[in-house]
Order: C-alpha cells, then structure tokens, then sequence
C-alpha cells in the first residue's frame, strides 16, 4: 500500500475547498460520541416496537391470526395489526403496493403482519414469537426463471432501441451469445434500520429515521397516521452507513414507530434485529442477463441485443429507476451501432429489491464486459484492445438512448494512463508465463473502464434546498436537505460554505437535516448529495454574503471590489473587520442574515415516455486493473493487486473522494466475489446474518493496492467548484477483478468464453472450472 | 461464596450484585449505563462493532483481549478490567490509535468505528507483534467496516499499534495489577437463588456438584455460541454456570506425548501449542472466528455442545484427539469421533461435562495437511474441512487418518478412503485412485447455503489429492491460492 494523495496540490488560491480535511465527525466517531438514533436519550415511558411475521409463510392468504399470546406477554402494552391503521396502509415510494402491515396476503417470506409494542425491546421480541399466523399457501415465484415462466412483472416492459440489430445482427462476420446470472447483494449497513417517533401537540409526530430521504419519511408517515404532511417532522443526524438500503425501505419502520406512538402517546423506537433486518428489506437486483453481440471479424462490435432480467421481488419499490440505468449502462463505454436493449421487471415472492449503490448500473456494465471478454476470447486478442477498440470516440459518441458522451477523450486518456501505471502489458506476459508454468493455479488480468451517468434519471428529484444563517457572531448555522451516511456529504458542504465566507470550517455548524429546515427534498441518492447541495448551500452562502456587500458597500462608500472575504475577516478597502462586525452592524442596519438557497441541475431533459432527451448532466469516469490468482482444484481465489485511477473532476476533499473510491471498489469486489445470497427452494433467504452472508474483511483488500485521482481539467460542466460525483461509480472498478477471474479461468482452455456468473465464489469458479475442462474434452 | 461480581472500570471498582443469567455486557453497557459508544451492529459476534477489550494479568501484568460484548455474558467480566470507547480518552485527549484513525481517514459513516478502536486498543498493548499488514489483517478480522474498504484503517494501525504502549493504562498498569489482584478470589460466585441464577464456581468439584444439582443448567465457557442462543434464539436459559474461574480447567500443557488442552483453554491460548504441532493447525487456529471469538471461545465448548460451527473437530480428530469427561460420579475419556453421534447429539450424559482433550504430537513418520474452504478467508465457516494424517513407511502409506467437516451431519471420518489409502504408494498416485473414489461412498453431503452437495463432493476429493500432491512432492509449484504455509515443519522424515 502506498500513502495516497501525498503529490495532489488542489487547493490554490481556495482555503477551504480542495483540502483533505478530515470527516466533520471523525472525532466523535473514534471517541464513541457521535450520536446515532439508537444512542439518543430516549424520553421517559419510551416503548419499543418488533414487527412480527410468518416465519413459514412464504406466498398465501391469511385465514388466522392468533395474536392473543402475544397480547398476554409480559411487557406487552400493545400489539398493531391493520386495523390500527387510520391512514393509508402504504409505504411505497410511488406505486402503492408496500403494505406498512400485511391484511389477507403474505407475499414473500418476511413479510410483516403485527407488531409488537412493549416496555423493553426484549420483552417484544420474545412476545412476538407467540404469534400463531395461519396461511393458505400458493405455489411461490421465487427466480427470475420461475417470473419469466410464469409472466409476472411490477411494471411493464421498457427498451431503448438504435438502428436495427434484426439487420445488423445476420451483417456481422461473427455473432456470439450467452447468458449469465448476477447475484445481488445485501447493503450490511453496519446500523441496522431505527426509528423513534415522539408525539406532539394537535396530532403532529416527530420522527427521528435513519433514512436517506427525510421527506419520503414525512409523507409516508402523514400517509400512513391520516394526517397532513405538515403535521409531521422527519429529523437524521447520520446513518451509519446506508448504501441506497434507506432510500425507501426506511419507511417501514419509521411509519410503524410512528403508527405505535399514536395509538399509544408515548414516544416509540423500533431498531430491526439485524437478521430481521436482512430478511425484511430488500437487496441489490439479481439478474438474469441474455446476450447477443455481432462484430465485424476484428473485435469493432456491429450490433447488440440484451435482455435484461430482474427480479424485483414482491413490489414496484425503486424498480424502476433501478432497471433503468442497468439499461443506460448496458453500453459500458462502448459505442453500438444497432442496439436493442430490452429489460423485464420480473415480480417475485421475495423482498423487494431496491437501490443500492450503482442503483442497477453495476449489472448493465458488468453484461457489457462479459461480450468484449467473450469477443476477445473468440478473436484470440486482448481483451483491452477489443474494448479501446469498441470505445466511444468523435465520430461514434452517442451512447445508445441518444445521449453524446462528450467527454471521450478523458476516458481514454484515463484508461490509457492505468495501462500504463498498470504495468499492463508486461504483466500481462508475466501472467500468460505464470499460467504456463502452473498446472493447479491461474492467474487472470483484466482492465474495465467506467462511465457512470450523473442525475436521478426522474427529473423532478434533481434539485435541492439549503437553510443558512449567519448570527451575529459570526458563526453560521448550515443546513441542508441531503442526508450523512459517511460519505462526508456534510463535511464537503460546510468547505464549500466556509470558502464562500472566508472563514474556517470551526464556524460553520453542521446540523441535522430536518423537513421543517428545508422541506420538499430529493433522497440522497444517485451519486447526487454534493452536486445538489453544495450547490444550493453556496447560493445561500452567497446571498447573504451579496447582502452584506451590498450593505458594506453603501456604508462605507466602496464598490465590491474593494471588498474581500477571507481568512475569517472581512476587508473593506485598508479596513479589517471580523465577520461578527460585519454582522452586528448588517442586523442593526435590519439586513436579513438568513437565506435558504435552491438549486435544480441544469440541461437535463430526459423523457422517459418517448425515450429522448438528455437524462444525465454529466458522466464520471474510472479505470481499474486487477490480478487474480485461482486454485483450480477448491475454486479459491485471492486478488493479488489492483490499480485504480478514478476522476472526480477537481476534488472538493480528495481524501473523502479517496475514501469513496476505496470504499466503492472493496463494497462492489464483495458483491462480485463473497457475498451471495441464497434462498432455499420453499423461498426462505438462508443467508440472513453475516454468519452466513460475507461482506469483504480486511484481509480481503488487495495486498498491493494503488489507488489514485484522475488530474484532470475538471468537470466541463458547471458543478460546485467543477468537482464530479463520487458515491456510486467506483463500485464498478470491481468489474476489473470479475473480469480478471473469468480471464484465469478462459485460460484452461484458449478459445472457450467460461461461464462464470456472479458471485465469482469458490463454488462458482469450480462450476466454470469443470465447464471448461468438459469443453475441453468433447474437443 | 460471593453473591455480586467485581471489576475495574475507568478505574473504578464496580460490584454489582443483580446479574442475571443471560445479561450481556452490551446491554449492560448500553441499557444500564447509558453509555452509547459500544455499538450493538449483529448481536451474535460477527461484525465487532460492540468490541470491548478486557483486561486481566497475565503473569502479572494486564493483558488486554477484544471480546464482542453483544454475546458476552455479564457474569463473565467479573474480575477483570473493562475498558470500552469511552474510557480511551485522557483528560479529553485522544488516544493514540484515536488518533490515528482520524489522522487516516478511517472513519465514514463512524457506526463501526468504536469496535475497531477497541481491538486496536488490544493491538496497541499486545507485546512482540510483527508490525505487518499481515498481522494487522489477522487483528482485524473481526470488525467489518462497510464503508472504508480498511486501507486507511489499517495504516492507523500500523501508525499507532507497534511501539511501546505509552498511554493512561500503560501508566497505570501498576495500580491496574494491584487493583485486580485485590480482586482476584477463589471464592465460588452465586447471584440469584435455585430456580434462576448466574453461577461461577471456582473449582472442578464446586462445579461438579452444581452441575448435579443442576443438570438442566446451561454450561458457559466462551459464550460464543450461547450467546446466539440468547440474542438470536431468545432462549431462557434460567441458570448459567460460567467455567471461566475454575482453578486449572485452562490448562495448555506441552509433553513429548502430546498437548492437552483444558476446557476453558481460549483458542487463543492453544495457537502457540497447536502451530507447534503443525503448521497447518496453526493456519486452521488462526481462521476460527475471529481475535474477539478466539479471546472467549473454547475448543472444549465447541466440542461439548457438539457445535455445527465446528472447523477444529475434523482436524483433532484426524490426528487421533482424545476427549475427556467428567461427573460428580468419575471421569471418562473417549476418542473425540466418537463424542458426535448425530446432528445435535452428542455423547454426554446428564451432569457430565468436557475436561479437556488430548491431542498427540505427530510421530517421525507422520504427516499432517489440513484445508479449510470458505467463501471468505477470514471468520467463515467452513463449505467443506478436509483433515488428514498419514503415517508413511518407506513411502507405502501404512495408516491413514482422514476427518471431514462439512460432508455429513456432524464431523466425520472418511472409513472407505482410510482403508483404500492403507498401502498406497505416497509418490505414485496411480495408487490414490481407490481412496479418492471411496470417498464417493463414504458420505452423502447436503447442500445448503454454504455449499451445495456436488462441490462439496468434488472439493473433499481434490483436497485428500491436494495432500497427496503436496506430501508426495509430485506438485512441481505451489499449490495453494490462500493459507500458505509459513513452515513446512511436519514433512514425514
């Protein structure tokens, strides 16, 4: 490992932006002080709420429930069903189809149907296992191959179509297909779901969530109790960690808090018991994936056509949007002549899958890296040469829904920079000499590109508010509509806001993020946190600041330029003063010091209905190279080094970017390599703790690992300080360490595409293992 | 008899006299206390955001262990230091691996970081560690950080954790030695009364009579496992009894015969003895659990309640362990195979309970290998565990000793492959043939969500090859991707 960022000077002239200062909580964090829902001083004859479920149901109709047990429990003060519901019983983000407490059908095993209310959260689970619940049992859709044969969807059937691949295909020299399945994943937030609800005055509730998106919190809980929005309060200092888990499957849990607190007047809190927690909330799509690619003989990719296929699960939840960018990211960062994308949304009596960080964009790219390994294997070239080959480029840079890919020439610029820090062609004969001398293990190598599509592809949710005061003694008080789950969302605002003051970051309060602050927000979500709020938080910043200038300026006869805002004073021509002054004399002279900034991104126009327009501002970049080595006998395999170069624009905090890219890259190496998800053949998940489910350790990080940023010219698109979207697309790096898996498994037997499918497990290496050597046989 | 529990905390002595059976120490952290910084992130000691270190001399000095809280049984601390996230700070200063982890950025969504904060705590006063990645990795095991991807955590590690420790416990640790030899009693522990009670005799025959009076009661050493019995399962086990003050029940004893290992001996203390008799059971040790699971977790535990999670069984039982029990009545030994009669049934009678286990050292003309397969390399469970001993004559194979996990319902003996293999030629593997097809016969394995039968099947084939390549020599490279050998000490002469 080497210490990264020591050569990067960001900063120039700017004072607060650009430096690696550290997380704003990273103090509390290590002391144990930064408060987390679960750790807040709960107000007296708070109760404690455990949702209850069929353990053995799976899918069928309720024809009794015996709650009576559970009722007699000791501790019990009350038990929900339904019925206790005055509002709606929905916590859906949009469609309708998420009951907050299942009534006459069971859809997947997991499902709530009562819960729990009692003086202690052990007495509540232990009450909770008295239920008696009673199904009439139907035949359970469990696979995307169990939907497809059955035709179940949540939504209908959605394509992007270029050209004509029904003529391209047959016009190509050489047509290869195939088909893969890719797991999904499980988010392990280390905090599991929590919320307390506390009643207030006329009927009002306080909801204290952790969630990525306060406001859908708000409404669903208005829904859910029959009460206006305006009655309700959503409140989240930090997550600990959330992974696109609570972007809409915190509301659950939130609305029952709140449902318990209602009926009861007391203040309510329900932490889900983690194995609960992984039963209950739903996953990173799994897919099945159907390709077809046509070339022109050489490896230059003539026509495609996928069919993606999703299992959604029981419900609509994100599936949508998520499916949508597998589909925009079908491409890669290749350019195709005549495409036919096609994608299912596959109904499923599982729980309902929902985002999770690249929000569906991960098994689009990963599709996409499968054809090009495929078109290598069978041209007998590199596999980076066929995708430099197949890269968007001047003439062919627009992807396949119509948008251009304008920066082109920084992808491969990127990509050409890691092939060259990589080591790549040398390490390339060093493997192939490797693989020649050892029988047992294989090594692999592999180079993948990302390109990563920046806006919620739902318009109306790109845009954001901010909430900033400036008091009077010159400190300032931040607010904003994103959420803190670690990605330092807070921490990179309140820099941009300190620069725009001239003061240092002690000045500036980071507060929770609040729907009565800054109402109406879009979840932090897409990547989006910084764009969007730093955004809307420097228009605050600035508007006050234009305030003050304006003030200054007739007081003291100067034009603005005479005016400078820096190292926490305030210069008015010779004169210093410190910010407080400044303040004190603007609020005497009755300037307001408060502003809440609105931002909305520009140039976006993407319409889904008639597919044109533009759905992303921008796209981020990155490049990753991985060196694996297999044993051929057990199927394990060990990630031997990786190199990555990511661009971020110009870095706001390059050690968070730093800490994203690291963090992205190891969370996407385990979705494709250690965690996997099993459910049995009656539909139960198996792998319901991290007993059984294995998110990456530290053993597993590369033991050489190189990790760098993409110096670059910045975002050509005007973002806050030209920085790039950061959350998602180092996720994708991984593909690199799939791709070099599949590449030390294709050396068993040259010529042959394995049939590796995702998770890269040890079992799933020995099953392409075998296939290949099967192959090689009947050869 | 003392019906409280005593231990040192943010140098305080704490008695308290109402514990009940099945309190942990994170509740009792976090309900009780009201101290939040210890976090509950799976409640069955997989994740280490709950991690506490505990303290307890060593000839005589404190030494400090990470456990998970979340499993460990508030009875179980008594005599010992606690030390949680929020005694680290000295007159509000941070303490060095606090330091450390916001100089490197080792924190995002901060959820985790109190539990690796502990363990490096643990790290950072553990004497003679190689300063390595390595090493750092082997303590980290058991704290999962889904944020990070732990290269900056690791290097606050490696910034912080391997000189001297100088540092408000280090300065004390004379007054902490005192403090907890004033503790120190050998007075049995009983809080409660007979029909719900937390129990902690302090020797073989208290615990024997206990036991007797009390056979339904539920036996503790490391909590590892009955812990999950009490978050997970929400069992109401009325009456615990805690083996960990038994005078000598802990005992790791060398001889040139062999090692026995007590009941309550941690896995901890048995890695030294253990890598000593093969490098392999050395490698196997160091991936049971993880550093807080190995601190409180027991071998003698995990064989007497006939644990499913069992990677260590095959391995004993390949190189011949024998297991000891005792009653009120006498004590009995018995190959360790012979213990595990079914899934969940094991040979113990009512009121009896594991002494300890003899595990013999290999002879001249023996030969150990052993492989465990997981999805993740560190704390997992093994899909398959293959354990084999072969005791070599002029390169003919005259006995052969070969235990599977993972292949049947409980750890198994291959008998068929045993038997084919006697007589075959080590260097020759036209002569393995019949071994590796006995085993098709030797067990019928289930598939689940670790495995499914037919890699369990081809996996325990290529692992008794994997030995046989690796013994006889006739793999011309390296055949092993993970858990390389460090020292190839047990080749048969």
């Amino acid at each position: 490992m080497t210490a990264p960022l020591e050569h990067l000077d960001l900063t120039g002239p700017l004072k607060q932006v650009r430096k690696s200062l550290p997380h704003d909580s990273a103090e509390k964090h290590v002391r144990g002080t930064a408060e987390y829902i679960d750790d807040m001083v709960e107000p007296v004859g708070t109760l404690h709420v455990v949702p209850g479920w069929a353990k053995d149901a799976v899918r069928g109709s309720v024809h009794a429930i015996d709650l009576e047990d559970v009722r007699s429990a000791p501790g019990v003060v009350e038990v929900l069903t339904a019925a206790d519901i005055r509002g709606i019983n929905d916590c859906s983000s949009a469609f309708g189809d998420d009951p907050v407490l299942a009534e006459k059908e069971i859809l997947f095993n997991g499902q709530v149907v009562f819960a729990v209310v009692a003086e202690t959260r052990e007495a509540a689970r232990k009450a909770a296992l008295n239920a008696k619940i009673e199904i009439t049992p139907s035949t359970p859709i469990l696979t995307p191959d169990d939907a497809v044969d059955a035709d179940t969807t949540v939504m209908p059937d959605y394509q992007f179509r270029r050209g004509s691949p029904e003529t391209g295909m047959p016009a190509s020299e050489a047509v290869l297909s195939g088909t893969m399945y890719i797991g999904g994943q499980e988010h392990f937030y280390l905090e599991g779901q929590v919320a307390m609800a506390l009643p207030q005055e006329d009927g009002g509730m306080l909801v204290y969530s952790s969630t990525q998106h306060p406001t859908e919190i708000q409404h669903t809980v208005a829904k859910v109790l029959g009460v206006p929005d305006a009655a309700v309060t959503a409140e989240v200092r930090r997550m600990g960690g959330g992974f696109g888990g609570k972007e809409s499957q915190a509301n659950q849990w939130a609305a029952l808090a709140a449902l318990a607190a209602q009926k009861t007047g007391r203040a309510c809190k329900l932490r889900l018991d983690r194995d609960d927690d992984m039963i209950m909330t739903g996953k990173r799509h799994d897919f099945k994936v159907e390709w077809k690619v046509g070339h022109d003989g050489s490896g230059k990719i003539r026509a495609v056509d996928i069919q993606f296929l999703a299992r959604c699960g029981y419900s609509a939840d994100l599936s949508l949007g998520v499916n949508d960018r597998t589909m925009f990211h079908a491409d890669s960062s290749y350019f195709y002549p005549d495409a036919l994308i096609r994608s299912r949304r596959l109904r499923t009596d599982t729980c309902s899958n929902t985002a999770f960080r690249g929000f569906g964009g991960p098994q689009g790219m990963l599709a996409a890296e499968r054809m090009i390994d495929a078109i290598a294997i069978k041209t007998g070239r590199d596999p980076l040469e066929i995708r430099k080959l197949n890269f968007y480029d001047a003439e062919h840079n627009l992807t396949p829904y119509g948008m251009p890919v304008e920066e082109h020439e920084v992808m491969l610029d990127l990509v050409e920079k890691i092939e060259e820090s990589s080591d790549y062609w040398n390490r390339r004969e060093e493997v192939a000499r490797f693989n020649s001398e050892n029988a047992v293990l294989k090594k692999g190598l592999a180079l993948t590109p990302v390109k990563f599509g920046i806006s919620f592809t739902l318009k109306q949710l790109n845009q954001a508010g901010a909430l900033v005061h400036l008091y009077t003694d010159g400190s300032v008080h931040l607010n904003h509509g994103g959420t803190e789950m670690g990605q330092g969302l807070n921490q990179k605002v309140a820099q941009v806001v300190a620069e725009e003051f001239g003061v240092t970051l002690d000045k500036v309060r980071i507060t929770a993020t609040n729907t009565s602050k800054v109402p109406n927000t879009a979840p932090t979500a897409a990547s989006s946190g910084t764009d969007l709020n730093a955004m809307a938080a420097r228009k605050a910043a600035r508007e006050i600041k234009d305030r003050l200038i304006a003030y200054i300026g007739e007081q003291y006869q100067c034009g603005p330029e005479a005016i400078h805002f820096g190292d926490n004073k305030v210069l008015v021509g010779e004169q210093a003063f410190s910010l407080a002054e400044i303040a004190k004399q603007a609020f005497v002279a009755r300037i307001q010091l408060s502003h809440a900034g609105y931002y909305a991104t520009p140039g976006i126009t993407w319409d889904r209905e008639s597919v044109t327009g533009r759905p992303f501002f921008y796209f981020a970049f990155g490049g990753a190279c991985a060196e694996v080595t297999i044993d051929t006998m057990t199927g394990e395999m060990s990630v031997d080094r990786v190199d990555i170069l990511h661009d971020v624009g110009h870095s706001l905090n390059p050690a968070i970017d730093l800490g994203q890219i690291e963090g992205g890259f190891v969370q996407g190496m385990g979705w494709l390599t250690t965690e996997e998800l099993v459910w049995d053949d009656k539909g139960r998940l198996r792998t319901h703790a991290p007993s059984t489910y294995k998110i990456p350790t530290a053993s597993d990080v590369p033991e050489d690992f190189r990790v760098d940023l993409y110096e670059g010219e910045g975002n050509p698109q005007a973002t806050v300080y030209r920085s790039k979207a950061v959350g998602e697309p180092p996720v994708m790096l991984a593909n690199s360490v799939f791709c070099a898996i599949n590449d030390a498994v294709a050396s068993l037997n040259p010529g042959e595409v394995p049939s590796l499918d995702a998770p890269a497990t040890p079992e799933a290496i020995m099953k392409a293992v075998q296939d290949m050597r099967r192959r090689k046989a009947t050869q | 008899m003392r019906e409280t529990i005593r231990f040192l905390k943010g140098g305080e002595i704490v008695e308290l006299d109402d514990v009940g059976p099945t309190d942990t120490v994170l509740d009792y952290l976090r309900l009780r206390r009201r101290e939040t910084g210890t976090k509950e992130g799976c409640g069955e000691g997989d994740c280490g955001a709950c991690t506490v270190a505990l303290g307890r001399l060593v000839d005589g000095k404190p030494v400090y262990q990470p456990v998970n809280s979340c499993i460990q049984l508030l009875g179980m601390i008594d005599g010992a230091e606690l030390v949680t996230v929020e005694d680290l700070t000295a007159d509000d200063k941070l303490h060095p691996v606090q330091a450390a982890m916001v100089a490197c950025h080792g924190s995002q969504c901060g959820f985790c970081t109190p539990g690796f904060i502990m363990t490096l705590f643990t790290l950072y006063h553990s004497e003679g560690q190689q300063k390595s990645r390595k090493t750092v990795n082997e303590w980290l095991a058991g704290n999962l950080c889904r944020c990070t991807g732990y290269r900056p955590i690791v290097e606050a590690a490696l910034d912080a954790c391997f000189d001297a420790a100088d540092d408000a416990f280090s300065w004390r640790a004379n007054e902490t030695r005192e403090r907890l030899q004033a503790l120190a009693d050998s007075r049995d522990v009983f809080i409660g009364d007979s029909e719900r009670f937390f129990a902690s005799p302090s020797t073989l025959d208290g615990l024997a009579s206990l036991y007797a009076q009390h056979p339904d009661a539920t036996l503790v050493a490391g909590a590892t496992d009955v812990g999950l019995w009490i978050t997970k399962q929400l069992r109401d086990l009325s009456r615990t009894i805690w083996l960990g003050r038994i005078e000598g029940l802990d005992r790791v004893e060398n001889s040139p015969s062999g090692v026995l290992i007590g009941a309550t001996a941690t896995y901890q203390a048995s890695e030294e003895a253990m890598t000593d008799l093969s490098a392999d059971l050395g490698e196997l040790w160091k991936r049971i659990g993880s550093k807080q699971v190995r601190a409180s977790g027991t071998v003698g535990g995990n064989i007497a309640n006939g644990s499913p999670i069992g990677d260590t069984p095959p391995a004993l039982i390949a190189l011949g362990t024998t297991l000891e029990l005792q009653t009120i009545d006498g004590s009995r030994a018995l190959p360790l195979e012979e213990f595990f009669i079914d899934y969940g049934k094991q040979d113990r009678k009512p009121g009896e309970f594991v002494t300890g286990l003899f595990v013999p050292r290999l002879s001249g003309n023996q030969t150990f290998r052993c492989y465990k397969i997981t999805k993740r390399f560190d704390q997992d469970i093994s899909s398959v565990m293959g354990a084999f001993r072969f005791t070599l004559e002029n390169g003919v194979i005259r006995e052969a000793r070969i235990a599977y996990g993972g292949m049947a319902g409980i750890p198994k003996r291959a008998a068929g492959a045993e038997a084919a293999l006697t007589g075959a030629l080590v260097d020759d593997p036209s002569t393995w043939g019949e071994g590796m097809q006995a085993l098709l016969t030797d067990f019928t394995p289930l598939s689940d969500m670790r495995a499914s039968a037919e890699y369990r099947m081809e996996t325990a084939r290529a692992l008794l090859a994997k030995a046989l390549m690796e013994i006889s020599g006739t793999a011309p490279e390296d055949i092993r991707v993970l858990a390389q050998r460090e020292a190839d000490n047990d080749r048969a002469a």
